[in-house]
């Protein structure tokens, strides 16, 4: 695998869409508490329906879930979820940003928008997953956090709900990892306890 | 500093930021336009756009064509600052400023909004058209700018693509409206023409919240998913001019997603519908 170790991760970014929620589920109670990497999810949703998926998360994972505000600086530990109808960008800082920009890939928040930008600020200290999902969205994405030098995730096309999204990703780079959610959890753990380990345990 | 060991990707980012740094003063010195205050990571994702719809291969090859050929400034401008909005964005918005501030303002003889980022004016149409069904538009002047001139032309000709009036009367329907939105536009070739009655109500001017001062005093400032688009001492310059702006406990209405919390502005106003990002101007202490 090129790139950095596991133990140098800052930021995880992480795209999913038509059966999202339940590979979230399954995910985002990987990371243990302690976990050093600011985590950054785009789940597309339906525009018009207020998201209760910060405090679905919040019940099953060990890390804070907050939907993501403008400005808010970002502490590590943190899984920070896009709020509908808004992108969500990672700006330098790090801080968190929105933005009311057009849709991308009839999508907004879209997955390129926050991957593209978390390359920018966090180079090749970001982690970049793919998840299920019916469109292009994240490909691109995906391809910047590689061009970056960030290490790249996307979920096993046979494994996942709709294939589509990681297929497309897959033409455009070849993603350092292809897995099954078993194995990405298993990977979030890994950087959760390297994180843990080099900062000397949970953050105080 | 390890320059020797930095991956070509890395200098290739450290370039690009080079360039975009010098292409904003560039914009600023030679046109004007302030972008040196906006929050970097909406801008530079705009920014490479540009490129791509510029046929450049890097941003110093858009920086010598923004400098030499100044026709193409205006399509750059609408790149840099497009904003996608829609009529009665967010209801509940809207329904707050009906149940909870329009009572209040029916009691002033007279009414004076500012909508600051109007961009196509989706916004100022839609409370022009909820004073118009409390009764209040009458006594109203809106003030709708922006720092697009093109955009503000097409703001003033009300004018939107019929294929949007669909969500606008969804929209508008949730905010506790009490008439038909089909009362306010006529429909023709595909497009939707606001009713120049509303118009009549609204000043559309140039003004921009990086460069420019308070022009007038107004009961309720509008500025919504505007801020977001600015850095915290952009943003901070901003809510001063609103705060200049409002009359004593006068109205201030920000997106949704917007918080007055990073800002160094938190005391000046209090929250009056938090739910609804509406807040008031405090009483000078």
């Amino acid at each position: 695998m090129s790139g950095p170790a596991l133990n140098g991760i800052e930021g995880v970014v992480i795209g999913a869409s038509a059966g999202g929620v339940q590979a979230l589920s399954e995910l985002l109670p990987a990371f243990p508490q302690g976990t050093a990497a600011a985590i950054f999810v785009v789940l597309h949703l339906p525009r018009d329906r207020p998201s209760l998926l910060t405090e679905v998360f919040s019940r099953k994972c060990a890390l804070e879930v907050r939907e993501a505000q403008d400005k808010e600086p970002v502490t590590p530990g943190t899984v920070y979820l896009a709020p509908s109808n808004y992108h969500l960008l990672v700006d330098e800082g790090p801080q968190l940003a929105l933005s009311a920009d057009e849709l991308v890939h009839h999508s907004r928040p879209s997955i390129d928008v926050l991957f593209e930008s978390a390359a920018d600020v966090y180079r090749n200290h970001l982690l970049g997953v793919l998840l299920t999902g019916a469109n292009e969205d994240g490909a691109e994405g995906l391809a910047a956090v590689h061009d970056a030098g960030g290490i790249t995730v996307v979920q096993e096309p046979q494994t996942a709900q709709v294939s589509t999204m990681v297929r497309c990703a897959m033409q455009l780079r070849t993603p350092d990892l292809v897995l099954p959610l078993d194995g990405i959890a298993e990977l979030f753990r890994a950087v959760g306890r390297d994180a843990a380990l080099r900062t000397g345990g949970p953050l105080g | 500093m390890d320059a020797q060991v930095e991956s070509p990707e890395t200098a290739q980012s450290r370039k690009f930021e080079i360039e975009f740094h010098l292409l904003i003063e560039a914009i600023y010195y030679l046109y004007h336009y302030d972008f040196r205050g906006y929050a970097a990571a909406s801008l530079r994702r705009r920014v490479k756009t540009a490129m791509v719809r510029f046929g450049c291969q890097t941003l110093s090859q858009l920086q010598d064509r923004v400098m030499h050929e100044p026709a193409i400034f205006p399509v750059l401008l609408d790149h840099l600052t497009v904003q996608v909005s829609e009529m009665f964005r967010d209801p509940s918005y809207f329904r707050s400023l009906r149940d909870r501030v329009v009572p209040i303002f029916k009691t002033y003889p007279s009414l004076k909004i500012w909508v600051a980022g109007c961009s196509a004016g989706e916004e100022a149409y839609s409370l022009a058209i909820l004073l118009r069904e409390e009764g209040l538009l009458p006594r109203t002047l809106i003030y709708a700018t922006d720092i697009n001139p093109h955009t503000l032309q097409r703001a003033e000709a009300g004018v939107y693509p019929i294929d949007r009036i669909a969500g606008f009367t969804i929209n508008h329907r949730d905010s506790g409206a009490t008439s038909s939105l089909s009362d306010y536009y006529t429909a023709a070739y595909g497009r939707a023409i606001f009713d120049k009655s509303l118009r009549d109500h609204i000043v559309f001017s140039d003004h921009s919240l990086a460069t420019d001062s308070v022009f007038a005093e107004v009961q309720l400032v509008s500025c919504r998913n505007v801020l977001i688009y600015f850095n915290r001492a952009l943003q901070d310059r901003a809510l001063r001019l609103f705060h200049e702006s409002l009359c004593r406990n006068g109205f201030l209405g920000i997106g949704s997603k917007e918080s007055l919390r990073f800002s160094s502005h938190d005391e000046a106003f209090h929250p009056f519908a938090r739910e609804d990002r509406i807040y008031q101007k405090a009483s000078a202490t």
